[in-house]
């Protein structure tokens, strides 16, 4: 069975608090990485890489630079 | 034919160090291009880095970090028999820099080459000279990593001006009953060659930071568990982990994935930039000369960078 939005969502507030110390119900899907939540480039890999283990899909840096919103790596992962 | 009986291991008598004497801060630099302070210091970690002066080459820094290296130990130019530059950064590829920096050193007619394998080549040339003490091809070896990236870097493009720097490391290798230098783990990644580059003699350095970056905190933490499982180190027992000084969050990233829990991380990064070939002996001289680690301890020395190449060893501190 496919993961939830739900369940990709808490699992990435879970991962960028991690990586960021943004608290995770900061994270919702309306939330630009840039200009909400002041996510730099370098975090966006990590936060990538982390999602790839978590999720098992792989989101490539000519991919992650269109990805501006957390609802943009929701729907990158759901497929 | 025979074949010499070589000595049981090679172990590091001494380091040196040489950084030139213009310190850059960032605030220098963000008179020059746009950039400042908070971007340098969160996005690389650096403070402030230093720049050879035009008239001070490459060799010039190698030369003074070798002579060090040599006070430190103790030894004399003519104990020298090999000597192994490691450096990217030459301002000409005819003659190496090896052959000069022994000539200038007093070193007489000993084995003189370099190594390229960029930010990795003081690990690839540690490695070497252990094993060429171990073969016997060689009884005492200088090592010098050397690098004067301000001549390859455009001071405009500030994907590479910020980080990285000019300096050098030196270490002496000599034999040893017991084992000072652990195995090497080396390797490549060809197939990322492009991301780290300089096009043609006309062109400055040019790095991919995201596909580094993400290369760099994926690919290299089981490369120096890997390391210390070869020579029979828990990360637990390292006394210091000195990676490649390429980006504070890099480091960071691959110290807590090692799980060197009681290890002192270098972060020469900070004060030094990355000088590549040069920073881990420059890192780990600087280390002892403070007094951050102890004499007899384990360090895990781990060198990443463009090729992609990589290499990672366990050597006892001197």
């Amino acid at each position: 069975m496919a993961v939830t939005e739900q369940e990709i969502l808490a699992g990435l507030g879970k991962i960028i608090n991690e990586i960021t110390g943004i608290p995770a119900s900061d994270v919702t899907p309306e939330k630009s990485f840039v200009d909400d939540l002041d996510i730099d480039s370098l975090s966006m890999v990590e936060i990538a890489v982390a999602a790839q283990d978590e999720f098992g899909a792989e989101i490539p840096d000519d991919q992650l630079k269109h990805l501006k919103t957390v609802k943009d790596v929701v729907n990158f992962i759901q497929g | 034919m025979k074949l010499p009986a070589g000595a049981p291991g090679a172990k590091v008598l001494a380091f040196g160090h040489y950084q030139p004497a213009n310190v850059v801060t960032n605030d220098d630099l963000s008179k020059i291009i746009e950039t400042n302070d908070e971007w340098i210091q969160s996005r690389v970690g650096i403070k402030e880095r230093r720049f050879a002066a035009p008239e001070e080459s490459e060799i010039d820094l190698a030369v003074q970090a070798g002579g060090k290296a040599l006070a430190a130990g103790g030894l004399a130019a003519a104990d020298i028999d090999l000597v192994i530059v490691a450096t990217c950064t030459l301002e000409t590829q005819i003659p190496n820099a090896a052959g000069r920096v022994a000539h200038r050193l007093g070193i007489d007619a000993p084995g003189a080459y370099d190594v390229n394998a960029a930010c990795a080549g003081f690990c690839y040339a540690l490695a070497s000279a252990s094993d060429a003490i171990r073969a016997g091809s060689a009884r005492n070896v200088l090592i010098v990593g050397t690098e004067k990236f301000t001549q390859w870097v455009d001071i405009q493009d500030r994907a590479t001006s910020v980080i990285f720097a000019d300096g050098a490391g030196a270490a002496v290798v000599v034999p040893s009953e017991t084992a000072g230098i652990g195995p090497v783990v080396w390797g490549s990644a060809g197939d990322k060659a492009d991301a780290i580059t300089i096009k043609d003699r006309h062109s400055a350095l040019h790095q991919e930071g995201q596909t580094v970056f993400r290369w760099a905190t994926t690919a290299l933490h089981p490369i120096a568990k890997q390391a210390c499982e070869r020579a029979g180190v828990d990360p637990a027992e390292l006394a210091a982990f000195v990676p490649h000084q390429a980006n504070l969050r890099i480091i960071e990233s691959i110290a807590r994935k090692l799980g060197a829990d009681n290890a002192v991380v270098a972060k020469d990064i900070v004060l030094a930039g990355n000088t590549s070939a040069a920073s881990i002996p420059l890192a780990l001289s600087r280390m002892i000369e403070r007094g951050e680690v102890p004499s007899g301890g384990l360090a895990l020395l781990l060198g990443f960078g463009a090729g992609l190449t990589y290499a990672a060893q366990v050597i006892e501190i001197p």
